[in-house]
């Protein structure tokens, strides 16, 4: 039990230390790195739990896929530090506020297991023991039966958000030439090549 | 005091795959060369050791006496740190492969989700080298390489769904232990036909899939847009030089073995012979991983030898107009046909 304690300790640390990294860094590509390391040891966490499944679809879902698509634009971007610094205090009303419920919401969670340790365990313990199934089976059995209408309409929700950015990003420039795999595979010897008697000292 | 024996055993495992994975490396490297030498008629490596047996060794030394240059402009740390990520993340992946049954470091129930976590980061490492560099060429080919490597993920995530489908397990060993026990020689009533048995097979079109992706992902020709010399010199590695290099380049290698291994342990049967009769079951199980693992590279070798390289918008089309509705095809086919025939795995 101690080695997992410590290692609880140390992803829990690193994990802090990088979020508190993301937001004090002054680089942004330096910041996006933070928040992957951060990815990284929140996984490092849920395999403590015991959701090795969580872990790894976070993993690759966040670290893999979505921190790629920031790093990408941070990169691309040329960030002026000075002029973002500037309106710091323009902003420090909404985020101090922001910052105030999702604290007053923390502390209303754990406060509720402190107060009332049943709450919790109202919810019908959908999850089998680790003993009898592993946990990806076991999700899988909860999604796509219990919660088979929810899980679809939320694949539904995220299949109108990417079909809404496709239709805002996606513009046909005219006059740009584009290959048509189609009509080149269809070229044939008549199509392409075009035979002319040429009159002799006159040219085409 | 338990613990520290657990701890020095897998210890002593970790560093028992590392060095003969390293060797394995450096003959994986030579062959890569002799293979193309041979298919352009050229001899090769030949010089250090009988037939350059050694070059590989020679090329090592090389690289370390060599003094490591960093530009002046660039992000000392991230620069030096890319090349460390590429190598370790490279080496991670395979503490969870099986080189024979039983024979993984860590047989973790999502084995083969590990591996795909881990070779979705291996992105990192050329985005961190291709920024860091602060220069014009690195930086082209580093965001080319977040875009393929992205792109090509995507498919390889459906074809690895076809054959979790099949198995019904996420774990590696599992996965071979069901192209050992069931599958078309058993329905055709000939179970000591293994060889059938293997997924390489009633999942063909998925297998060819698979292994176009493991190229793109792992930046080889014909994808090595990343690094193409034509047009970006080297891509990300321009600036790098000496250990760091080396390390890209180890790193490089590392993840095409581990795309090897994974071929082999989806499609053709990992560690199990292809008769499981007597003279081909006297064999080590390892012994036959090995020689599928060659296998397989050897047919990355031919491909970088003959086919010319991709375009990048040619790249694109083929990750996402061609690769993703295909395999996402596959994923509905593959499941509707288990799930109708009754074949499907009982969980």
């Amino acid at each position: 039990m101690t080695v997992a304690a410590a290692f609880f300790y140390l992803f829990s640390c690193v994990c802090v230390a990088s979020a508190f990294m993301v937001i004090a860094s002054r680089n942004p590509v330096h910041s996006v790195l933070f928040l992957i390391l951060a990815f990284v040891n929140a996984a490092g966490l849920f395999i403590l739990m015991g959701a090795e499944f969580l872990a790894m679809i976070l993993v690759v879902v966040y670290v893999g896929a979505v921190a790629v698509l920031f790093l990408f634009v941070v990169m691309m971007l040329d960030v002026d530090f000075a002029e973002l610094r500037q309106g710091f205090l323009q902003y420090l009303p909404v985020g101090a506020l922001i910052g105030v419920i999702f604290l007053i919401e923390l502390v209303l969670v754990v406060g509720s297991m402190a107060i009332d340790p049943e709450l919790v365990k109202t919810p019908v313990a959908a999850i089998p023991p680790v003993s009898e199934m592993t946990n990806t089976a076991a999700l899988g059995q909860v999604l796509y039966t219990r919660y088979l209408y929810f899980f679809q309409a939320s694949g539904l929700v995220l299949l109108v958000a990417m079909i809404g950015a496709i239709v805002l990003t996606l513009r046909h420039k005219p006059g740009v030439k584009r290959q048509d795999v189609a009509q080149q595979v269809a070229r044939t010897r008549d199509t392409a090549i075009e035979v002319r008697k040429v009159p002799f000292r006159e040219g085409v | 005091m338990e613990w520290l024996t657990t701890v020095a055993i897998i210890l002593g495992k970790s560093l028992l795959l590392l060095v003969a994975l390293l060797v394995f490396i450096a003959y994986i490297l030579y062959a890569d060369r002799k293979v193309w030498a041979a298919v352009q008629l050229r001899r090769g490596p030949n010089v250090v050791g009988p037939w350059g047996l050694l070059q590989s060794f020679a090329d090592l030394l090389k690289f370390v006496l060599k003094e490591p240059v960093i530009p002046a402009g660039a992000n000392k740390g991230l620069f030096l740190l890319a090349p460390l990520v590429t190598c370790v993340l490279a080496l991670a992946a395979w503490a969870v492969i099986p080189v024979a049954d039983g024979w993984a470091i860590a047989d973790i129930n999502v084995g083969i989700l590990y591996i795909f976590a881990i070779s979705s980061l291996g992105v990192y490492g050329i985005l961190m080298g291709g920024w860091a560099s602060n220069s014009k060429y690195p930086f082209l080919g580093a965001l080319r390489s977040a875009a393929q490597m992205v792109s090509y993920e995507v498919s390889i995530g459906f074809v690895i769904i076809t054959v979790l489908l099949c198995v019904g397990s996420l774990n590696l060993t599992e996965i071979v232990r069901a192209q050992e026990a069931r599958g078309l020689a058993t329905m055709l009533g000939v179970p000591w036909l293994t060889v059938l048995n293997w997924y390489w097979l009633p999942l063909f079109p998925m297998f060819v899939i698979f292994f176009i992706s493991a190229l793109a992902e792992t930046n080889r020709p014909p994808f090595d847009l990343p690094e193409a010399e034509s047009e970006l010199v080297a891509g990300f590695m321009v600036e790098y030089a000496s250990t760091p290099y080396l390390l890209f380049m180890l790193g490089e290698y590392v993840a095409i073995m581990t795309m090897c291994s994974l071929t082999t342990i989806l499609f053709l049967g990992g560690w199990t012979a292809p008769v499981a009769l007597p003279p081909f079951t006297w064999i080590p199980g390892v012994v036959w991983f090995v020689v599928k693992v060659c296998f397989v590279f050897f047919m990355f070798a031919m491909v970088k030898a003959m086919v010319p390289r991709y375009r990048y918008d040619q790249l694109m089309r083929l990750g996402w107009k061609v690769f993703l509705p295909l395999s996402l095809a596959a994923v509905i086919i593959v499941a509707a046909v288990l799930q109708i025939t009754g074949w499907a795995p009982a969980s």
